[in-house]
Parts: C-alpha cells; structure tokens; sequence
C-alpha cells in the first residue's frame, strides 16, 4: 500500500501545501494541491531526487566577500559539500555579475556564478 | 610621582578632575571601565534637581543648591546641552497636597526660589497632557535637564586636554603607603604614585575605602530601570513630572530628554551585585503604570530601548565626603542628586584639598572651554558646507536615523576621552541611539572604528572586555 | 537646483518608478541614493526567490537589483549615490547632503517617496535581561556576513519568523553555526511557507510557534536566552522556561515603514501600515507627493514594489503635466479579517488592484467587495495568512458604479 506525504511547494511565494499518493518504491503516483505544473514537478522531484539553488557568497582576493550562487539546482544532500568548495574558493576581484566562479562544483555538472558585480 | 590620583571616572571623578586641572597639578584619573561615565552616571534621571527633596542642613541639601546653581554655567563652558525645563512633583490625593506643601517649605528652607503649587487647573495652563487623575502639583522652576555621560565626557575630556591622564582597565586593588604618598595598584599589578588620592569609585566606593583601613561606611546598589521613547513622543511634555515622593526615592519620573527624546523610570530596588543591570519584566510593568497615572497619552508603542542604572546609597543617609586619613578623600554615597551636586562637590573637595595644604596655583596655559560635542550638528547649513569643502566626510551620513555623520565619528574618536567601542561611540555623538538602534549602522561604524584604531575589524567590541560585534570571518573553516 | 522629478531613495521601488517615469517621457528626473550604490536592501538579500512574477525567472536580489540598475543607467537616468535626504517639505522642497556636494536644495514638481523600511529593533520589544553583545536584527546579521564577510556568531537562536529571519537561520547554518531555534509569538509563522520549508525544515531547525524570549543571559557576549511558551494573551508560562545557550540573538519582529521625512512633509499616516495614506495613483494627501514600495506599506514580495512603484511612477508624469484627473474619491473601508488595503482612497475611475493584508490564518474564505449591501466583486482563497499580501482588482465599470463614496471589503 503506498503512502500519502504533505509537501509546502517551495518554487513559488504562493507556498501550495501538497499532497503527494507515493506508490511502491516511492513512485509518485500522484499530486494533488498544487497550483501549477512546477509544483508538480518539484513534487516529483522532491520524492526522489530533492534538489536546491545553494546561494551564498565567495572571498574575493582583496578580503571582500562577493555574493554567488549554484546556476541550477544541485542534489540537496550535496549543500555543505557544495558549500565547503566555494568557501575554500578564492576569486578574482573584478569579477561580474555571471562569470562562472567555480565550473561543475563538487561533481554536481552545475557551475558556481557571481550574482554581483564586484 | 602625580600630585592626584582620582578613582573613579564617574560624573563626580570627572568633574573633581577638571575642577582640578586649572592648577599646576599632575592628575591621573584611573577606572576600572574600559570607558568613563560606564557607572552610576551612564544610566540615571539626567536632572538638575531644584534642591527640595533632601533634609535641610545636610551636606546633600547645601550642595545639591549649589550644583543647581552651578549647572548652567558649568554645562555652558563643557559644551554640553542644558535646558532649564522646569519639574512637576505631582499629587493625587489631598494627602499628597500635604507632602507638597512640606517639600515647598523644605524647599525653601534649602534656599531654593521659584517654588509654587498648582491646582489641577493651573497644571494644565502649563502642562495639558497631565495625568487624568493628578489634581495637585509643585512646580520647581529651577529644575533642568542635562546629560549626565555627556557632562561626564566632556569634564574628563576638558580635564585630559588640560595635561591629565586617564588609565581604563584600572581596577584598584590595593593601595598602600609610600612615602608621604599612595601607591594605587590595579589587579594586573599596573600602579600609581600619587600624593593625594581622591575615591570617588560610586558603589565600589567602600570597597576602596575599606583599602586605606576605612570601614565607617558602606554602600550598597539600588537598581533602576528606565524606559526610552523615541524623539516623537519628546514633546508630550515640557517639564520633567516626578511623583510625589515615597520613601524608596522620588518614583518614576517622566522626563523630556536634552536630545529629545521621552524618558521614563526609574525603579527602586536595592540589590547586592553591584553590577547587576539587567532589566526585569516587573520594574517594565511598574514603569508603565506609573507613568500612566502621570502623564496621559505615553506611547509605550515608541519604546525604543529599557536600560538599567545603579545608584550608590550611602549607609549614612547623607554624601559621604571626608578624609579619613593623610592625603585621602572619600567622595562616597553620592546618590541623587548627585549629577545635580557634582560642580558642587567638585569645588567642596577643592576646598578640602586647600585645606589640607595642596598648593593651587593657576595654569598659564590653562583651558578653560570644550567645543561642544554635537559643535557640527549645531551649524547652519553655510557653515556645515565650508567644513564639508574640507571635509566631504561630514557629509557621509552614517546614522540616519539620529544623522550623525562620518566626520563626526571620526572626530568624536580622536577627542578626549577617546572611545574604544561601539558603546562609546554612541555615547559620545549618538550614532545608533535612534530609532533603528544601531541596525542600519552597526556594521559602519565598526569599520570606522576599527580603522581609527588600528585594528581589525572582528577586534571591535560593543562595550569592552570580550564583547566581540563579530567572532571572525566567514570561510574561515571552524 | 530645480528638477521635475525627484525620487528619494534607489532601492527596487525608486528605480522602478523612475524607469516607468521615463518610459511615460519624462526627461527630467534624479533618484537620490543614501548608499554608495543602487539596489537598496536588495544588494544584501543574496538569496533566490526574487522576479518569478516580474520576469518569470527566479533571480536572487542583487541580480534583481542589476536588472532594474541596468535600465535606469540604459535609459540615462541620473542618480546621485552616497547623497542623504535629512529634509523634505509641502512645497515639494527637498535638502540633500552628500561628500560632492554638500548640502543642497532642490525644488521639485513631484517627489516620489522610496525610502524603504527598517527592522523593528530590541528595544521595542522589551525584552528582559542583560544587554551584552550579540543580540542583532536579522537584516544586521545579514549585512555582517553577506556584505562584510564577517559572523556575527555561531550558536544563534532566532526570535521572531519572518522572511529574513527564516532566510538568515539558513545563511548561518551553511556558514558553519548552529541555530538552534525560531520562536514565533503568534501560533502562526510571520514568513512565507516556502521560506519555513526549504530554511528551517531543510536544516531541522524547529521553528516553535506561540514561544518568546523571556531574558537574554551573559555580560560581554550573549552567553544564552531563556524562552518560554505563551498563553493565548501572549503572556509568558512560567512553567515552560528553557534556557538555550547560545552566543546570538537574532531578532525579526517585523519592518517599519521609515517614514520619518513623510511626516516632516506634513503627510498623514495610516496607523496600520505606517505609511502614507494614498489614493489609487500613490498620491499622498499633500499634493505631488507620491509613495510606493515598503515605504508605504511592507510588501512580501519585490516583484509587488516594481509594479506598485510603476503606478507612481506613472502618475507623478501625469501629475507633472497637470493631466492627473480626479474624480469624486472612493474611501475603502476594512473589517479588521482584511487590515488594511492600499490604497486606502481610489480618486480616478481606472482598473484598481487593491493590495491588503488579513489579520489571520484563515482558509476556504471568499474575499468580497460591497457597496452597502450590493456585492461588487467576491473571490473564492483557499488559504489567507497575514505573512502573505492579497490583491483584487476593481475593474473600471465597478469603480464607475460606485456613487456613495465608500466601499467595503471584508473576508467571509
């Protein structure tokens, strides 16, 4: 018998409180609650493979930070590794806002990008 | 060897030092602080009392009068704000018209003029946002207000750019004989050699004298809370409004402040820990209700902040100001009104330290005026552009929310006192004393601070010791 | 100096405002900046979850921010950075100071107020205890470690939940500290529902609801608070009191409109927002004053001032060329479910969005709109929370049909 799990949809403000039926093995069987076809997907994705946009900031190399974050979303469990690479990062000090900081962080395929000009 | 060694940086050390430093004499000030003014004068009523409430024929009456009659001029020549705004003692009951009628006499007994009871009516010409159920009042016009830390800066300031020394960090833990002098020593074994030692230590006033083998008095901390509104409410009313008086002080005060803003408290609680200042729930609530009953139409919605003082409370009843032995004054128990006094006891202990045989002889190069702190604020707009011109910081508005700006920090940094911390940076222009409470700012200015001092920017503290803004970088890897 | 439209402050609202403000043709306009750079607040909030409405892509702040700076520096709109305004009056007179040019008049046709908001602070809340460092707002936090590089502290415990308290909980989790705990007042969260689940539920930080902070321990630094649950008057239970050690205090307790030089203009305040009392276009009731953005009233979502700073922006281009047309005023009357709604007074007869917030968590309502007992507008909500701001729209005809001059909205 599958199990029924409640999810806050977290792709928009709107916060749609889900309710996921998960079949054998976890298969999501079906979704229900969700405004739009995004929270489906993040439901999907959720029950499976939860992923995150990490965001935080990188040390520039005149001692000021520089705020970045993951260009897509990366695997949830990933978040301190990912965060443990951009901090032991340190980046060019003319960096602007999209230069790619660090290429396929943590063997994730997504790159670390400025969200700022420096 | 210096001519005087002052424990205690307090209102009443700081104003015996400047006192002093119109003299050929070599002063050292010494505080167990890492700032001045962090005692009894940091936090309390910042009134000049008019001098009705102590007992006729004490030393606390007589010197109370005097320093009212002092303040004017002396806040003037410091550079310091003070506004004669007048006091209300405030009366519910034909019992408390009684009280009033005792204190008006008391009053003038004490030598103090302009004293006169107001029926509701007449409080209301005077005072229209008066508590719906106050029906009598004394009115004091002599009563003021001033700043009590900014009084304190500046006399230490006026007295250190006269040739005095300041040592913070300075904990007095022992004094012993050396010659015809003292030899004060601090907990890290730092001392100094003074022929004359004045304690002016507020509540650790007795622990010192206990030092030099005098135990004739005690003193013990009476804690009070306070509340603070922003500058909007400032103008609810004009005169500080006390209650009538109860045995456990003068009770909760409503007060304009000289920056504007409203003041209210304090609590009375007499406590054993003489550092204990934290604020508590019940003295929150005590100050509110009272200050109720008293004025009509307090916001407590525009509280924004509650602190705690302490008041030294002498076991005499009376200032404590003697010598108890060679060369060695106490000036203990000054508990209100004891910033009103301050100018008083400062020239009383002059004349003690004559009387005992110290030479005082006047300074040719004496100084005798300190350039206001809130100088640049006070400028017209021409006369702030030419300094900008100069100086484009005076422009950089760091404080929005008191617009203090970064010529001013920067200047206030580099005056007499110096200040070290974010705290003392406050107290001396204000900047995080507004609404926002440091909220917008805090990060500036530790910045500013850090590079006046010299330092890095996760050293700067709030108020000294280990009270670090920030604990170290970020990425640092801990 | 004379310019036609001023707009004090560069934040998300001004620049919004100004960017529609030339694209209706206006030439002559200068955005006032206190900071050395435009973005406002943005500039700090270097989270994601800003522009799904406005560009339907999911940005952080400062990427927000740029697209608007990107704009306004396109369309060659001046703007003076590092430059505060201490002075504002009726006659549309501002006083600016900044390093350049020290302190300066400018008399303007219209202002635009963008000033923004502030955190409430510590003392506003009274809390009990000692005053040591460590005990922050939420926003200051968050300029220590996303604009300085520096930690305010490792062990932190949050009091209060709204958004930048819940998105600081996550900021200092992955910069190492540990939080060990959100209390919220009110047995509701006053951040969104996205921000408790990916914040707090992604990093099992509990978030306790109807718990405060009831002293604050430590002399130098906080050495830890005290939190207790609440009664349903919010009183502390004794009972409940737990000691966290910790060595922060992050405090958000909410945002106040900053206001300060609305009211030195002689504006009226609505006592619920904090801000201006405004008709549809953001006119204030002294006239050629306009306000929008968090300066009016707290917006949950940026992409909400954009487009409340457009109808500003809009209508002091009007106001400038004296076609702004007013028709009798509407006032807009709240049931205390709904709080407030923005504006407050519709004056022209046009398509009217009404912003409000609701007091509440309430859910399966409808939101309707009457003129006495005649129903203009009913909408159907699944869930209404006060963290979250509501909009209907008054069409036009409804607008027109309106003749007693005052309408209703409540939540039923």
């Amino acid at each position: 018998m599958g199990k029924i799990r409640k999810l806050t949809c977290i792709v928009c403000p709107r916060g749609c409180d889900m309710e996921i039926a998960l079949g054998d093995g976890g298969k999501v069987v079906s979704v229900s609650g969700n405004a739009c076809k995004r929270g489906a997907a993040y439901a999907q994705d959720e029950c499976t493979h939860p992923r995150r946009t990490v965001t935080s900031t990188v040390r520039l190399s005149d001692g000021r930070v520089l705020a970045v974050k993951t260009e897509s979303t990366i695997p949830k469990e990933l978040i301190f590794e990912v965060m443990k690479e951009i901090n032991s990062t340190v980046a060019r000090s003319d960096l602007k806002i999209g230069d790619v900081i660090i290429e396929n962080v943590s063997g994730t395929g997504v790159n670390v990008v400025a969200t700022a000009n420096a | 060897m210096v001519d005087v060694c002052i424990i205690g940086a307090g209102v009443v050390g700081g104003m015996i030092a400047e006192r002093l430093s119109k003299y050929e004499l070599s002063l050292t000030i010494v505080d167990k602080g890492g700032d001045v003014a962090l005692g009894a004068t940091r936090a309390n009523s910042a009134i000049v009392h008019a001098g009705f409430d102590a007992k006729e024929g004490t030393l606390k009456a007589r010197l109370n009068v005097r320093g009212s009659q002092m303040m004017e001029e002396t806040c003037k020549r410091l550079g310091v704000k003070y506004k004669r705004n007048g006091s209300l003692v405030v009366g519910f009951s034909d019992e408390d018209r009684e009280t009033l009628k005792e204190l008006k006499a008391r009053g003038e007994k004490n030598g103090v003029t302009g004293l006169e009871l107001l029926d509701r009516e007449q409080i209301l010409k005077i005072e229209k946002n008066i508590g719906d159920s106050v029906t009598c009042a004394l009115l004091a016009k002599t009563g003021a207000i001033v700043c009590p830390y900014e009084l304190c800066m500046a006399a230490v300031g006026l007295a250190m750019d006269n040739g005095a020394a300041l040592k913070l960090d300075f904990d007095v833990v022992k004094i012993e004989r050396e010659g015809e002098g003292y030899r004060v020593i601090s907990g890290t074994g730092e001392s100094v050699l003074a022929k004359c030692v004045i304690n002016a230590a507020g509540v650790h006033s007795d622990d010192i004298a206990a030092l030099v083998g005098d135990e004739s008095f005690t003193v013990h901390a009476r804690r009070g809370e306070y509340m603070l509104l922003d500058k909007e409410c400032g103008r609810l009313i004009s005169h500080t409004v006390f209650r009538c008086p109860s045995k456990m002080g003068k009770g909760i005060l409503v007060s304009p402040t000289v920056d504007g803003n409203l003041l209210l408290g304090p609590t009375a609680e007499d406590i054993d820990d003489k550092s204990d200042v934290k604020t508590t729930a019940e003295g929150i609530a005590k100050i509110r209700a009272s200050a109720a009953e008293q004025v009509s139409g307090v916001d407590f919605g525009k509280v924004i902040t509650s602190f705690t003082g302490l008041r030294s409370v002498g076991s005499t009843g009376d200032f404590i100001i003697n010598s108890p032995t060679d060369n060695f004054v106490n000036v203990a128990g000054i508990e209100s009104p004891g910033l009103t006094s301050a100018p008083a006891i400062a020239e009383y202990v002059e004349g003690m330290l004559y009387d005992m045989g110290i030479t005082l002889s006047e300074k040719q190069s004496y100084i005798s005026e300190r350039r206001p702190t809130h100088y640049f604020s006070s400028l017209t707009n021409e006369e702030k552009n030419e300094i900008i011109k100069e100086h484009p910081e005076y422009a950089r508005v760091i404080c929005r929310c008191e617009l203090v700006t970064e010529g001013e920090i920067r200047e206030a940094i580099r005056t007499n006192p110096p200040p070290r911390d974010i705290d003392g940076v406050k107290r001396r222009t204000r900047a995080t004393m507004g609404r926002c409470q440091g909220g917008f700012c805090t990060p500036s200015i530790v910045e500013i601070l850090a590079e006046e001092l010299g330092i890095d920017y996760e050293e700067v503290t709030k108020l000294g010791g280990k009270s670090y803004i920030n604990i170290g970088k970020t990425k640092s890897g801990d | 100096m004379n310019v036609d439209l001023v707009i004090i402050g560069g934040g998300p609202a001004g620049m919004a405002a100004a960017v529609a403000a030339r694209k209706s043709g206006l030439e002559d306009i200068l955005i006032l900046e206190r900071d050395e750079a435009l973005g406002g607040i943005l500039r700090q909030c270097i989270h994601n979850g800003f522009g799904l409405h406005r560009f339907g892509e999911e940005l952080t702040g400062p990427e927000y921010a740029y697209r608007y700076e990107k704009e306004v520096v396109d369309l060659g709109i001046p703007f003076l950075t590092g430059t505060t305004v201490v002075d504002i009056d009726k006659n549309r007179r501002v006083t600016a100071m900044s390093a350049e040019r020290g302190i300066f008049t400018i008399d303007a046709k219209a202002i635009i107020l963008a000033m923004g908001c502030r955190e409430r602070p510590k003392g506003a809340l009274n809390i009990a205890g000692t005053r040591p460092a460590g005990i922050y707002t939420a926003g200051t936090a968050q300029k220590f470690v996303n604009m300085k590089g520096y930690m305010p502290g490792k062990d932190v415990v949050i009091l209060g939940s709204g958004d930048i308290g819940l998105i600081m909980a996550r900021r200092m989790t992955l910069e190492g500290a540990k939080v060990h705990a959100v209390c919220e007042l009110m047995p509701y969260s006053g951040g969104l529902a996205r921000n408790i689940e990916q914040c707090l539920n992604d990093f099992n930080i509990p978030l306790k609801l109807s718990h405060t902070v009831v002293d604050i321990k430590g002399k130098d630094r906080v050495t830890g608070v005290v939190i207790a649950k609440v009664d349903e008057n919010r009183r502390p239970i004794k009972e409940t009191e737990e000691l966290i050690p910790c060595d922060t205090l992050l405090l958000s307790c909410g945002l106040i409109p900053e206001n300060e030089l609305t009211k030195k203009a002689g504006i009226t305040l609505d006592r619920v927002t904090g801000g201006a009392v405004v008709d549809g276009s953001r006119e204030c009731d002294v006239e050629g004053i306009f306000a929008c953005g968090n300066v009016l009233h707290v917006h949950d979502l940026v992409d909400y001032v954009s487009e409340e700073a457009e109808i500003a922006g809009r209508a002091a281009v009007k106001y400038i060329r004296g076609e702004k047309l007013r028709t009798n005023e509407i006032r807009v009357d709240v049931d205390g479910k709904v709080r407030y709604t923005v504006p407050k007074l519709i004056s022209e007869a046009e398509d009217t969005k009404l912003y409000f917030r609701v007091g509440s968590v309430m859910r399966d309502v409808s939101v309707v709109v009457r003129e006495g007992e005649r129903v203009l507008l009913k909408k159907k909500k699944q869930k209404l929370a006060p963290a979250e701001m509501e909009t209907v729209t008054l069409t036009k005809e409804m607008i027109e049909s309106i003749d007693s001059g005052s309408i209703s909205i409540s939540v039923e």
